[in-house]
């Protein structure tokens, strides 16, 4: 199991810049993450979501997060 | 992840234009965020092909290092990863997806 504060923690050590809000879909390991940063800007959604997905891969890979829906914009 | 595993999971993504790593089947997705991708699918009327990653632990996990994506479903069109559940959403809502997958099966 992962703290809300735990993922807004890991997302903002790799994107310093970067407005996260994170909101439970159901249950404490189904996250809806929000993720505000200028680093998105001329990047592929992939690579956006691919970034985010880096500074969480323990927490995917153990599946204290089970389900994880990204949304990513810039400020 | 052996060669054994990349070579299984290159044929599958090869086997048809556009191609659904999911968990269960497109009758019986087994996740809202798979069973999210069957519904976009179908209702562009899209022929597509899944294979369930609940069948087989090593290609559940093998597919995660193959696209450097860490999670499922996966969409592959044309053998390029195109995106999870989100990009797919987002990507139908904008009227993108459509765009993109029609204009790759008429090439």
């Amino acid at each position: 199991m992962v703290t809300n504060e735990r993922v807004i923690e890991l997302i903002k050590q790799k994107i310093p810049d970067s407005e996260v809000i994170v909101d439970n879909l159901s249950g404490n390991d189904h996250l809806q993450v929000t993720v505000t940063s200028s680093v998105f800007e001329g990047l592929s959604l992939i690579k956006q979501h691919q970034l985010i997905y880096s500074a969480l891969t323990k927490e995917l890979a153990n599946e204290a997060i089970h389900a994880l829906a990204l949304k990513t914009q810039t400020p | 992840m052996n060669n054994q595993i990349k070579d299984k999971i290159q044929v599958l993504i090869e086997s048809s234009p556009v191609m659904v790593f999911m968990k269960g089947t497109k009758l019986m997705p087994q996740c809202g965020f798979s069973n999210n991708v069957v519904q976009i699918l179908n209702s562009l009327g899209i022929e597509f092909n899944t294979f369930d990653v609940l069948s087989d632990f090593e290609i559940r996990e093998g597919i995660k290092e193959f696209s450097n994506w860490p999670t499922i479903p996966q969409v592959y069109l044309k053998g390029e990863f195109i995106g999870g559940s989100d990009i797919l959403i987002e990507m139908y809502n904008s009227g993108e997806l459509k765009q993109k997958i029609e204009i790759e099966l008429a090439s």
